[in-house]
This record gives structure tokens, C-alpha cells and sequence, in this order.
């Protein structure tokens, strides 16, 4: 198996997705197969393969800086699951 | 005279304008259709009647007085992916419950602008991660076709399987869909639709719930190709606020398909004849060749090596940008928050409950492959296999107009037949997942029928930017297979 539990549970932490402790067996396993198969890739010689960045080759796009929207902070926080005037609230981070 | 939800885009659009019968009758006759049937099919997650009248009103006071629009009166769905404004839009995953957006995506703004009517938001995979409609939030969709003598619930594919199941059972005209390795020409070829995956950029991404944003495109599901020709022409085009979108022009995908396909040059990459391929679809496949020689196009066969390779890429490619465009979700902006005294529980919590299995599963294969150490290993090394895929197809369109494959290996399949096996359910993609991996326009079209009376397609791969071809060959498909696709009303006994 290339992901043990211990790994399952790191990258969980670092996804910030809460696994229950008898989730992490399973889940390891699942990962585990699907890596597997990709590791299909390894056959593929790609030594002097430029890696793609774009389908199209097309110039970045680019734009004036200057506001082209803006003043609408009951839009952007119409969704907000808490809010107190024009903020979003979250758990106490600062003692 | 037959129901007016029998009558295709086209023949609703023109009949409109003709006054043959008005925009709110039509609507009104969808509507009943809805409530009759989705019950059974669960196509439909949320139903915008009201704003449908309403639009409705305005199409008919502007066909009145002479001033249709392309798509006066028509009556759509509209994949709950879709930003619609103040209008239920969740891609049927529970962390985003209750979100109402303020703003509106611009294919379905560019669909409005164009007289579309609204009729609800249709059902999809969660976050239009699968391949059977079973991971979303609101339950699978039920298929409209089954099998000969067998009353099974079979999938409508995914993700887009609400909106293939919608028009394959004529609760909308027609219906908008995305794609992100098949989404919208699996579910099309499982449901007897036409479902066409344009060029990467010839929709604006702006608006659509992201999932791999280097992969995902809109596209639409209709009844005919003519049908998804004009969906296409209204929801394409340049958009400022999508820096991928591409500005090139738009033609008239309806006109196009004008003109035969004679003198055409077809390619059958060899590569997608697999093992295990049923043989109905191989003498599909060979029947589908044979329709285009019989129209004047030369058929070649060609190789594209890497084909094999795709599909594993697709699964680093994905995951990986999937995770990265799922960190929005934190509870702290829209969507579901699970309360707790510490801001990283209230993370966790959040996404442990929002989220459903599947998503999980690719959220976490993404933030591995992007993990400190194996960057080069997996991201880098797909992002290098994608530019042999790209290159593959460069080098035989410099022999042939466009390529002719099967789009599934199988038709549907059963509800829960496959879905304790991710890797068994992913492998539905190996047709459909190499054209978004090198960004090409790709079309399902429905072809004949399995022994036991289901839907199957063929799919037509283009040129960049070249939608024009792959929609003139499925026309001629479509014109040479005459099929009737309307599935039995079984939901209505």
C-alpha cells in the first residue's frame, strides 16, 4: 500500500477535512488503489517533455489596474453563515 | 396535435414565432411535464416556475410585437453548477446549502440575454465529481430509459445526468452541462441526447461552480444536433472576466451544418479499440464509419500512443486543482459551517461534514500529489504526459478533419452497480477524458442500441476552435442512424 493511516491523517490535517479514526483504514486503502494505478505513469519516458501550462497557446491576458467593481459589500457577504456588520465572524484566533 | 413538450428546440423556437402557440403555453406545458415526472427521475432539484412565467410574459409581449431573440420563449434547465442570481445553486453538495448567489454566470446571463426562459436547476454529481449522478447531495437521477423488459433503475451517467435525463425525457428543450472528463457526453450517449464539449475557452468558466479549472467547460445537452448547435451559438463567447476564455469569434454553429461532410478525412485511433469493449459498440463503431463513407468522407486509421495514459493523468491533473478550488470552502464565507470554539475544528468540522465521500476521496489524492515531495513526482510529471497527449492529436490532425470513437465503453449501467469501486467507475471516462486533457472540442451523438433496447453514442473529437466539423459529422450521423430517441413514458402510468 503506497498510504498508510499515519499519511492519510496528515493529509487530512493539511486538507483541513476531519477523518474519523475508523474512516482512515478504508480510506487508506481507496487512495491507495487509485495511486497505484496511476503509478502506471512511471512507463512513460518524459525526460525532455516541457510540462503544459496552457491547452491554447495564448497570451496572459491582461487589464487596466484600476477598480472595476467594487461597493457592494452586502452582496459579497449576503451568504456570509455569520456576520456583524460588514464582517465575517470566526472563532477567536488572537488571545 | 402532439404534447408541445414533444417539439425539439428548433421546431419550439420556430413554431413561436410563427404564433403557432405562446411562450407561457409552453412553459406551462414543461412545467406539468416536471411535476409529472420527477417524482420518478429526480432530474430536477429546483423548480424556478415563477421566474419561468415570468420570463415567459416577456418573451410572448416581445414575439407580439416582432422582437424575438434567438431563443425567444424557450424553455431550458440549467445544471445546479451554474451561478443563477438569488436562484438555488449548490452543485448538489451540502456544504453549499441555502447559498443564493448574487451574481449570475455568463452562459447562462448570455443564455437570458439571448430570450432562454428558466424552468429550475437540474441534479447533478456533487461538485460534477462522478460518473452515475450517485454522489450528489439530492440523490442519484433515475435514467428514462431501461432495459427490454426490466424495470432497473439504471444511471443517466454523470455529472450532468439531470441534464441529460431532463431533455432525454422532455422536461426541458434543452439544458445547459459542463465537462470536466466526459460529464457532458457520457451522460448524453447514456440518455439517447447529444451532448457536445466545446474547445476549452469557447465558454466563459465565469460563474460555474469550479472544479479542475483547467479541464472544466461548458457545453450544452439537447435533443438533436441542430438543437445543440443553437444552445451553443447563444452560450459561447469572448468574456472579459474569464482570463482563459478565448477571444475568438463565434460562428453560427446552425448554419453550419449546412453542406455535407463529403471530402472529409475521418481518423479511428486504434488505441481506442480496448479490451473488454462490448461488441455491439465495436459493430457501432464500424456501422459509424461506414454511414461516413457511405457521405463522401474517407476513413483512415490513426494512432494515438498515449491514449492510455490519460486517464491516470486525468486523476493526478484533477484532484489536484480540485483541492486547490476546493479551500474556498470554510465555512466563513457562504455555504455550511459546523460551529466550533477553534478556528481549525471549525475547518474541519465544516469540510468533514459538508463534503461527501467522493469529493473527500479526490480532495485528498489532490492535496497528496501536491504534498511537499511529490509535486514533481505526480502534478508535474501529468502536466508532462498531457503535453504527449496534446501532442498525439497535433500530429494526426495534420491527416484528418476530426476523430471518430465509441464515447462509452458500455451503455448505462445500474444504479449502485459501481459505486463501491471508484477506480471501476472512473474508467467510464477513458474516451472522453483525452479531449479535455488536450483542451479539443468533443460531441456525443446517439447511434443505435444495445441488444436490450438502450442508447448507445459515438463521439466526434475536432480541431481546436473547430466545433463547425464535429457538429456537421454528427449531423450526418444523426441524418443516416434516424433513430426515434424518445424513451417510453413509463414515469407517466
Amino acid at each position: 500500500m503506497s498510504v498508510d493511516t499515519e499519511t492519510v491523517q496528515r493529509i487530512a490535517r493539511l486538507a483541513r477535512i476531519r477523518i474519523a479514526e475508523e474512516e482512515l483504514e478504508p480510506m487508506a486503502r481507496e487512495l491507495s488503489a487509485i495511486l497505484d494505478w496511476i503509478g502506471q505513469l512511471d512507463e512513460v519516458d518524459t525526460a525532455d517533455v516541457e510540462p503544459m501550462t496552457s491547452v491554447e497557446d495564448m497570451p496572459m491576458k491582461k487589464r487596466a489596474d484600476v477598480v472595476a467593481d467594487g461597493n457592494c459589500a452586502d452582496d459579497i457577504l449576503a451568504n456570509a453563515p455569520r456576520r456583524e456588520g460588514n464582517f465575517f465572524v470566526v472563532p477567536k484566533v488572537v488571545e | 396535435m402532439s404534447e408541445l413538450t414533444d417539439l425539439t428546440l428548433e421546431q419550439a423556437r420556430d413554431g413561436l414565432k410563427k404564433g403557432e402557440f405562446s411562450a407561457s403555453e409552453l412553459v406551462e406545458a414543461y412545467l406539468q411535464a416536471i411535476e409529472a415526472a420527477n417524482g420518478a427521475l429526480n432530474a430536477y432539484i429546483a423548480s424556478t416556475a415563477e421566474k419561468a412565467l415570468e420570463m415567459a410574459a416577456e418573451s410572448d409581449a416581445r414575439l407580439s410585437k416582432g422582437e424575438a431573440r434567438p431563443l425567444e420563449g424557450v424553455p431550458i434547465g440549467v445544471k445546479d453548477l451554474f451561478a443563477t442570481r438569488d436562484v438555488h445553486t449548490q452543485a448538489c453538495s451540502n456544504i453549499l446549502r441555502d447559498f443564493r448567489p448574487r451574481y449570475e454566470s455568463t452562459v447562462t446571463a448570455n443564455l437570458w440575454r439571448d430570450g432562454a426562459v428558466m424552468l429550475g436547476k437540474l441534479n447533478m454529481d456533487e461538485f460534477a465529481m462522478g460518473s452515475s449522478n450517485e454522489t450528489s447531495c439530492h440523490g442519484p437521477v433515475v435514467n428514462p430509459w431501461r432495459r427490454k423488459g426490466d424495470e432497473a433503475k439504471l444511471t443517466p451517467g454523470g455529472s450532468s445526468g439531470g441534464s441529460a435525463a431532463a431533455v432525454a425525457a422532455r422536461l426541458c428543450a434543452a439544458a445547459t452541462a459542463s465537462d470536466t472528463g466526459g460529464s457532458i457526453r457520457q451522460p448524453a450517449a447514456f440518455t439517447g441526447t447529444v451532448g457536445i464539449k466545446p474547445t476549452y475557452g469557447r465558454c466563459s468558466r465565469w460563474g460555474m461552480v469550479a472544479f479542475a479549472s483547467s479541464l472544466d467547460q461548458a457545453g450544452p445537452i439537447a435533443r438533436t444536433v441542430r438543437d445543440a448547435a443553437i444552445m451553443l451559438t447563444s452560450m459561447a463567447g469572448h468574456d472579459e472576466k474569464d482570463t482563459t476564455s478565448a477571444n475568438v469569434e463565434v460562428p453560427d454553429f446552425e448554419a453550419a451544418l449546412d453542406g455535407g461532410i463529403e471530402g472529409m478525412k475521418i481518423g479511428i485511433p486504434k488505441e481506442y479499440r480496448v479490451q473488454g469493449m462490448p461488441k455491439e459498440m465495436e459493430k457501432l463503431w464500424q456501422q459509424g464509419a461506414q454511414w461516413l463513407k457511405e457521405q463522401g468522407a474517407e476513413i483512415v486509421e490513426v494512432s494515438l500512443p498515449h491514449t492510455k495514459y490519460a486517464l491516470p493523468a486525468y486523476y493526478i491533473v484533477a484532484p489536484a486543482e480540485a483541492s486547490s478550488n476546493l479551500a474556498r470552502y470554510d465555512g466563513v464565507r457562504y455555504g455550511l459551517r459546523v460551529e466550533a470554539d477553534d478556528l481549525t475544528d471549525m475547518y474541519e468540522l465544516t469540510r468533514a461534514q459538508g463534503f461527501g465521500a467522493e469529493v473527500k476521496r479526490r480532495v485528498l489524492i489532490g492535496t497528496y500529489v501536491l504534498s511537499a515531495g511529490y509535486y514533481d513526482a505526480y502534478y508535474l510529471k501529468a502536466q508532462k504526459v498531457r503535453t504527449l497527449i496534446k501532442r498525439d492529436f497535433d500530429a494526426v490532425f495534420e491527416q484528418v478533419d476530426a476523430l471518430l470513437t465509441p464515447t462509452t465503453p458500455s451503455p448505462a449501467f445500474a444504479l449502485g452497480e459501481n459505486v463501491d469501486d471508484p477506480l471501476k467507475m472512473y474508467l467510464n471516462d477513458i474516451f472522453t477524458v483525452t479531449v479535455n486533457m488536450a483542451g479539443l472540442p468533443g460531441i456525443s451523438v446517439p447511434a443505435g442500441f444495445s441488444a436490450d433496447g438502450l442508447p448507445l453514442g459515438l463521439q466526434f473529437i475536432g480541431k481546436p476552435f473547430d466545433e463547425a466539423t464535429i457538429l456537421k459529422l454528427a449531423h450526418g450521423i444523426e441524418q443516416a442512424a434516424d433513430l426515434d430517441m424518445a424513451p417510453s413514458a413509463w414515469w407517466k402510468s
